[in-house]
C-alpha cells in the first residue's frame, strides 16, 4: 500500500520540460533516494512534492490525500536544505519550535517536544546558541530536529550533506537513517552521490534527463541495471565486445571462450554486443569456478586499505579490478602481466 | 607625495565642513555681551514653540517610520523573492523622490486633495497631517529601500521562506518572525535617517501650514540673531545623535548575532 504517490508528474519551465512522466510509489515509513547527474531534476521533483513548485500536469497524493494544489504551508511536509536555513534570529530551541508555535501547539507541550528533538539529535546542550554559533554538521541537525519537530507526514531532503566535510557527511547520514528508521517517516533524499544513495536507502530513484530511469532497491540497481545510462552512473563498469552465439541459451563468444549470461539477452544470433563487469567480478590469478581467463597487464594499482584498485590493460582496453587486501600477498606491481578469471553471470547485458 | 596630498585633501576637507560650524558656534555663545554664555540655548529652550514644533515632528517622523517600514519591507522582499527581474525599476521608481523637488509633490497634493476636491485632505488637521506624512514617507522611500534591500542581502529569503513555508508559516508570519527580525538593523537605520530628514523638513510643512520643526527653525532665523545658530547647533546635535544610533544598534547587534 503505497503511501505517497507520485503519478504521471511532469514540469516545464517554459519550453524546457526538466521532468517527464515521473512515477513513483513510497510506502509508509520507507527511505527513496533520488539519484541522478546535475541538472536531471531531482530538485525539481523534490519541490513539487513540497509544493514550492507546481506541476505542469500529473498528480502527487499523501496518504490518500490529493495535495497537488495544497500550498507549502498546508502541507505538513518537513524539509532540509542543502544550505541549513536555519533562521538566523532565533536560537537553536525557537528554530526547532519554529513549526510548533506557527501550528498553535501550546508552550509546555511545546517546550517538551523542543528537547525531545534536541536529545534526538544529541544538542540538548546547544539550546541557547545562535545558529552561527554552530558547525555546519550542527547546524544540518538541527535542521532535521526543525524539520522532524512537527510530525511531518513526509521528510524532504536535498543533498543535505554536500556542504559538510566527508568525515561529518559520512556520520550525518548515518544518523539521519538512524533516526529515520527510529521514527518510521517516509522520507525522499536527493544526492547526486551514488555511494549516499546506496549506503541509506530502501529504494533507489535513479534519475536521467527528467526521466526515473529505473526504481529498485541499492542492489538490484547495482547489480541489475536495466538501462545502459544506470549501469554507467552507477558504480564502475567494464564492457566487454562479445558476439552472441546462442541468444535462447544466453551463450556469447568472448576471445576464445564461451560465456554463459544471466537471463536476458535479446541480441540475435550472431550480433556483435557489449557485455559489462562490475569490478569486483574480475578475479586476478586462474580461480576455479570461472568460465574463462584473460590476459592482461597492469598499470596502475590503487591501494586503498581494504580494498585494492587495479588498473589493468586487456586487448588494448582499460579494466578496472577490484580485490581485497591480504596482509600475506602483496599487490602485482604495474607492468607485470596477469591472468583475469571472469565469468558470463556476473555480466550485466547491455541491451542497445 | 601621495600622501601629502591625501593629507592635504583631509585636512582640507576638515576645515571646509569644520570651520563654518565652529564659527556658528562660537558666535551662538556670544549673546552675552564680552563672554561666552548659553543665554542662545537658554533661550531656545524657554521657547514653547520649540518644544511643541519639535514635538510635533517628532510626532510625525515616528508615523512615517511606520509607514516607511510597513511599505518598504514587504515590498523589497516580494521584489527580492518573487520579481528579481523588476529590481532595477522599483530602485528606479524609489530614487525619484531625490530628483523630483519636494514643491512639485506638495503642489501636487494641493492640488489634488485640496477643500473643494473629492477627498478634500487638506481640509482637516488630521487629514493634513496624514497628507504630511505621505510626503515624509515619499521623501525618505530613497534612504529606506536602500537600507532595507542591502539588509535583506546578508539572508537568503528564498530559502529560508520556504523553510518557513514548510513548517507551516503563512506570509504574515513569514514577515513579522523571520524577514523583519533579520533586517532590524537595516530598518533601524533607515529610521534614523528618516528621523534627521523629517526634523529638519522645511518645504512640505510649511505649504502645508503645519506647525513642525523645519518652519519653526525658519522662522526663528528671519526674526533673531543669536538663536537659530543656537538652534542650528541643536538640529546637527540630534542628526548627530540618530547618526550615533546608528553605529551604536549596528555594534549592539553583532554581538547578539553575526549573519550565518
Ligand atoms: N526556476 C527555474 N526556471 C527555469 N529552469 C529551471 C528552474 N529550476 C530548475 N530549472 C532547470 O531544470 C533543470 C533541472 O533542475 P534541478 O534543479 O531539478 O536539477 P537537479 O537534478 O536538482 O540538479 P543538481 O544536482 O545540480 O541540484 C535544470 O536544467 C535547470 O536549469
Ligand atoms: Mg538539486
Amino acid at each position: 500500500m503505497s503511501f505517497l504517490t507520485i503519478s504521471h508528474l511532469e514540469k516545464a519551465f517554459g519550453s524546457n520540460l526538466v521532468v517527464k512522466d515521473f512515477n513513483l510509489e513510497v510506502a509508509k515509513g520507507e527511505f527513496i533516494s533520488l539519484l541522478g547527474p546535475s541538472g536531471c531534476g531531482k530538485t525539481t521533483v523534490l519541490r513539487m512534492v513540497a509544493g514550492f513548485e507546481t506541476p505542469t500536469s500529473g498528480s502527487i497524493t499523501i496518504g490518500g490525500q490529493e495535495v497537488t494544489g495544497l500550498k507549502a504551508n498546508a502541507r505538513n511536509i518537513g524539509m532540509m536544505f542543502q544550505a541549513y536555513a536555519l533562521f538566523p534570529n532565533l536560537t537553536v530551541a525557537d528554530n526547532v519550535a519554529f513549526g510548533l508555535k506557527v501550528k498553535g501547539v501550546p508552550r509546555a507541550e511545546r517546550e517538551s517536544r523542543v528537547s525531545e528533538m534536541l536529545n534526538l539529535i544529541g544538542l540538548a546542550e546547544m539550546a541557547g546558541r545562535f545558529p552561527f554559533q554552530l558547525s555546519g554538521g550542527q547546524q544540518q541537525r538541527v535542521a532535521l530536529a526543525r524539520a522532524l519537530a512537527p510530525s511531518p507526514r513526509v521528510l524532504l531532503l536535498d543533498e543535505p550533506l554536500s556542504a559538510l566535510d566527508a568525515k561529518v557527511r559520512v556520520s550525518l547520514r548515518n544518523e539521519i537513517r538512524e533516526i529515520q528508521q527510529r521514527l518510521g517517516i517516509t522520507t525522499i533524499f536527493v544526492t547526486h552521490d551514488q555511494e549516499e544513495a546506496m549506503s541509506i536507502s530502501d529504494r533507489i530513484v535513479v534519475m536521467n534527463a527528467g526521466i526515473a530511469d529505473q526504481v529498485g532497491s541499492p542492489f538490484e540497481i547495482y547489480n541489475r541495471p536495466t538501462t545502459r545510462f544506470v549501469a554507467n552512473f552507477v558504480g564502475t563498469l567494464n564492457t566487454f565486445a562479445v558476439k552472441v552465439e546462442d541468444s535462447a541459451a544466453g551463450k556469447v563468444r568472448l576471445g576464445g571462450a564461451l560465456l554463459t549470461l544471466p537471463p536476458g539477452l535479446s541480441a540475435g544470433m550472431g550480433a556483435e554486443m557489449a557485455i559489462a563487469l562490475r569490478p569486483e567480478a574480475l578475479r586476478l590469478g586462474r580461480e576455479p569456478g570461472y568460465e574463462t581467463v584473460i590476459k592482461g597487464w597492469i598499470e596502475e594499482v590503487h591501494f586503498m586499505g581494504s580494498i585494492i584498485r587495479l588498473r589493468a590493460r586487456v586487448a588494448g582496453e582499460l579494466v578496472v579490478m577490484d580485490t581485497f587486501n591480504r596482509a600475506d600477498q602483496p599487490p602485482p606491481v604495474p607492468g607485470t602481466e596477469v591472468e583475469i578469471s571472469l565469468s558470463g553471470k556476473d555480466a550485466i547485458i547491455l541491451n542497445g | 607625495m601621495t600622501r601629502f596630498f591625501a593629507w592635504f585633501a583631509l585636512i582640507f576637507g576638515c576645515l571646509y565642513f569644520l570651520l563654518p560650524l565652529v564659527g556658528m558656534t562660537e558666535f551662538s555663545l556670544k549673546m552675552r555681551r564680552g563672554e561666552y554664555s548659553f543665554d542662545a540655548y537658554r533661550r531656545v529652550f524657554e521657547d514653547q514653540r520649540f518644544w511643541d514644533t519639535f514635538g510635533y515632528s517628532l510626532a510625525l517622523s515616528a508615523a512615517t517610520i511606520v509607514v516607511g517600514v510597513l511599505l518598504v519591507v514587504p515590498t523589497a522582499y516580494w521584489v527580492r523573492l518573487k520579481l528579481p527581474q523588476a529590481r532595477p525599476f522599483v530602485e528606479f521608481v524609489t530614487l525619484l523622490p531625490l530628483v523630483i523637488p519636494a514643491i512639485v509633490l506638495v503642489f501636487g497634493y494641493i492640488r489634488l486633495y485640496n477643500t473643494s476636491s473629492v477627498l478634500p485632505l487638506t481640509g482637516s488637521a488630521f487629514g493634513t497631517d496624514f497628507l504630511l506624512t505621505m510626503g515624509y514617507t515619499t521623501l525618505a522611500l530613497p534612504y529606506m529601500y536602500r537600507s532595507v534591500d542591502t539588509g535583506l542581502r546578508t539572508i537568503d529569503v528564498a530559502t529560508l521562506t520556504e523553510a518557513a513555508q514548510s513548517l507551516g508559516a503563512g506570509w504574515i508570519t513569514i514577515l513579522a518572525r523571520i524577514i523583519l527580525p533579520n533586517v532590524m538593523v537595516a530598518v533601524l537605520s533607515g529610521a534614523f535617517l528618516t528621523l534627521a530628514i523629517v526634523l529638519g523638513e522645511f518645504t512640505m510643512a510649511a505649504l502645508l501650514n503645519r506647525p513642525a520643526f523645519g518652519p519653526f527653525m525658519q522662522l526663528l532665523g528671519a526674526n533673531r540673531a543669536y538663536e537659530p545658530p543656537a538652534l542650528a547647533v541643536i538640529a546637527f546635535a540630534i542628526t548627530w545623535g540618530c547618526m550615533g544610533l546608528m553605529q551604536l544598534v549596528t555594534r549592539l547587534s553583532k554581538h547578539e548575532r553575526a549573519k550565518a
